[in-house]
């Protein structure tokens, strides 16, 4: 079995259009990998080894026509809740077991319009709700680095498959840290990017005020790169900025002198892992080396409420997005009983898993008569106050640094009966999400040999500036490509 | 889904509850009654076991507690936020655009007949 599936995405590229191998070749090297692991890995709902197989011989054909992009010919893994036309897209869900999309989504459609060979449908936290991808009806993710522990979620499979080798980079979601988690915990790097660069269209919604659509890949580049493929102004998704995209490509490689890091020490509290804290040190230590201004007196004072913030208002959102699963349209029907109204109920009684119905009733108390000012409207008031100090802080600072996780990877099995304990893995990257900022997670080393992430946070739509910071400490750091053993 | 619930799953004494504890100082953590999740999961058309009403009203009211901190949270003059950008109406000329073929859609649907979908007696 050939090693190409433990090449980078530019790495590839580079080969493929020095033709020292063909996209036939690489696929079939990631897909006998593919073979090897997925039985301890389960990162895939849905394998379309044919397809791939398929896309790779027209990426072959537009290499030879000298048409190629960047991620002509690459395999890459899409998350589960983007939508792809006549392959079985399922969100991770019972409800959506047997659901084939009659249209693609605008990320897949730009994958596949730039070449791209999609290895399979990646697996996830049902809807997108969890933090550790236990909560898939399709059976749990484990960690490449260790498979009694969880890969972290929802984009679990996503980043699983990137560390194992399953894919060169992939696509997962972002809603409170769905994508910046798994990568942290799985030792990749994941861009959640500015809630509005990447168009929703044909994303199957969970929280529409929070949900972005991102790249988890195995260096700064590829992430940057399947940005750069992704993002724009979509028509059909009317939150997308109507800017055109910045040239990502300028801000890697360079320094960063001079560049203001801020570190707000709200995110430094007690039940963070000390072997993180001393990382996330030895980092800001690096970047001092490196010229930058570290200033670790930051203070977001409201931090600490972002976590009921966005268990309230992306549970209300859920509830009424979610609304729309009633066994008429399409999905999973229970037609037991003799009317419409039961049947609703039986549908989604089986077919939502336990952590959809309990942020489904969170979402629909939140909202009701009576609670609806005390919960959701406060909600909203206090984002707008955590959104104000990120504001101030970026009149001050070039980007935030924190670490992304307060613990390494844990057991699979060890939080999911306690929905506030699996909550708590969320606190550092919630508050970014809540505000709509773009904010990246890179692996910045171990702890007890399992991968720990540091997250940078930037101003709107200033991916470009967390590329280039991130970039730079990786270059630095050499913290990149990291495999997961699995021997 | 329809928005408006039907006749019948109004509860006054809900309503009466809430709007005490709207007067009070607010998420005051008082638990969920079965009732309340009862009534919660009538609104979400979610049928639930005995079991699940008890172990749903213990874990809601846990994560409903931790919720109580944000009364605390001086919020007088504060403008809602419910969209992290600074849009509003975003326009576009009004131009008929294809649909998806209608068979396509409906080959999804667990049950359709003459291009409709069908569904069990709505009226009881």
């Amino acid at each position: 079995m050939s090693d190409l599936w433990k090449l980078t995405a530019h790495e590839a590229h580079e080969g493929l259009r020095r033709r020292e191998f063909t996209s036939v070749e690489l696929t079939e090297s990631v897909l006998e990998r593919v073979a090897l692991v997925e039985p301890t890995i389960n990162a895939y709902i849905t394998l379309t080894a044919e397809l791939a197989l398929e896309q790779a011989r027209e990426a072959d054909a537009k290499l030879a026509a000298g048409t190629a992009t960047p991620l002509t010919g690459i395999p890459v893994g899409v998350k589960d809740l983007i939508i792809t036309k006549g392959v079985r897209t399922t969100a991770g869900s019972k409800m959506l077991e047997n659901f084939i999309p009659p249209y693609d989504s605008h990320v897949y459609e730009n994958l596949r319009r730039a070449g791209a060979v999609m290895i399979g449908k990646c697996n996830m936290d049902e809807f997108a709700m969890g933090s550790s991808t236990e909560h898939s009806a399709f059976g749990p993710t484990r960690n490449p680095w260790n498979p009694g522990l969880v890969p972290g979620g929802s984009s679990g499979g996503s980043a699983a498959a990137v560390a194992a080798g399953e894919c060169l980079v992939a696509l997962g979601s972002d809603t409170g840290g769905s994508i910046r988690q798994p990568a942290a915990l799985c030792g990749q790097v994941g861009l959640d990017p500015t809630y509005g660069r990447v168009s929703r269209y044909g994303i199957i919604a969970f929280g529409s005020s929070l949900d972005q659509v991102g790249p988890i890949g195995r260096d700064v580049e590829d992430v940057a790169t399947m940005l750069d493929c992704i993002g724009g102004h979509d028509p059909r998704d009317s939150t997308t900025n109507p800017e055109p995209m910045p040239d990502l490509r300028h801000y890697l490689g360079r320094d960063i002198r001079g560049i203001r890091i801020g570190v707000p020490k709200e995110y430094f509290i007690s039940g963070m892992e000390p072997g993180v804290a001393a990382l996330i040190e030895e980092a800001l230590a690096l970047f001092e080396s490196l010229g930058a201004v570290v200033d670790r007196e930051v203070s977001l004072p409201s931090t600490e409420h972002a976590l009921a913030v966005y268990y309230i208002i992306a549970p209300s959102e859920a509830s009424a997005n979610l609304a729309r699963y009633d066994g008429v349209k399409y999905g999973f029907s229970d037609r037991s009983a003799p009317t419409m109204w039961e049947n609703m109920e039986q549908t989604r009684a089986k077919g939502f898993g336990n952590e959809v119905k309990r942020r489904i009733m969170l979402g629909t108390y939140a909202l009701s008569a009576g609670y609806y000012d005390a919960y959701y409207l406060k909600a909203q008031k206090v984002r707008t106050i955590i959104s104000r100090e990120f504001a101030e802080a970026f009149e001050k600072y070039d980007v935030l640094v924190t670490p992304t996780s307060p613990t390494v990877a844990f057991p699979l099995g060890a939080k999911v009966d306690d929905p506030f304990a699996m909550y708590l893995n969320d606190i550092y990257t919630l508050p970014a999400s809540v505000a709509g900022l773009p904010a990246i997670s890179v692996p910045c080393g171990f702890s007890d040999g399992l991968p720990v992430g540091m997250q940078i946070i930037g101003n709107f739509f200033d991916e470009g500036r967390i590329l280039q910071v991130a970039h730079a400490y990786e270059q630095a750091s050499g913290y990149r490509n990291l495999l997961a053993p699995m021997e | 889904m329809p928005c408006i619930a039907p006749e019948g799953t109004r509860r006054p004494g809900l309503a009466t509850r809430a709007r005490v504890r709207a007067a009070s100082p607010i998420l005051d953590g008082m638990a969920l009654t079965r009732d309340d999740v009862l009534h919660i999961a009538r609104l979400a058309r979610i049928a639930l076991s005995d079991d699940e009403v008890e172990r749903f009203r213990a874990q809601l009211s846990g994560i409903l507690d931790h919720f109580a901190a944000l009364a605390a949270v001086d919020t007088d003059g504060v403008e809602p936020t419910a969209h992290p950008l600074p849009l509003a109406n975003v326009m576009r000329d009004d131009v008929i655009e294809p649909s998806l073929p209608r068979d396509d859609v409906l080959a999804n649907a667990p049950l359709a007949e003459d291009g409709y979908f069908r569904v069990r007696a709505v009226l009881e």
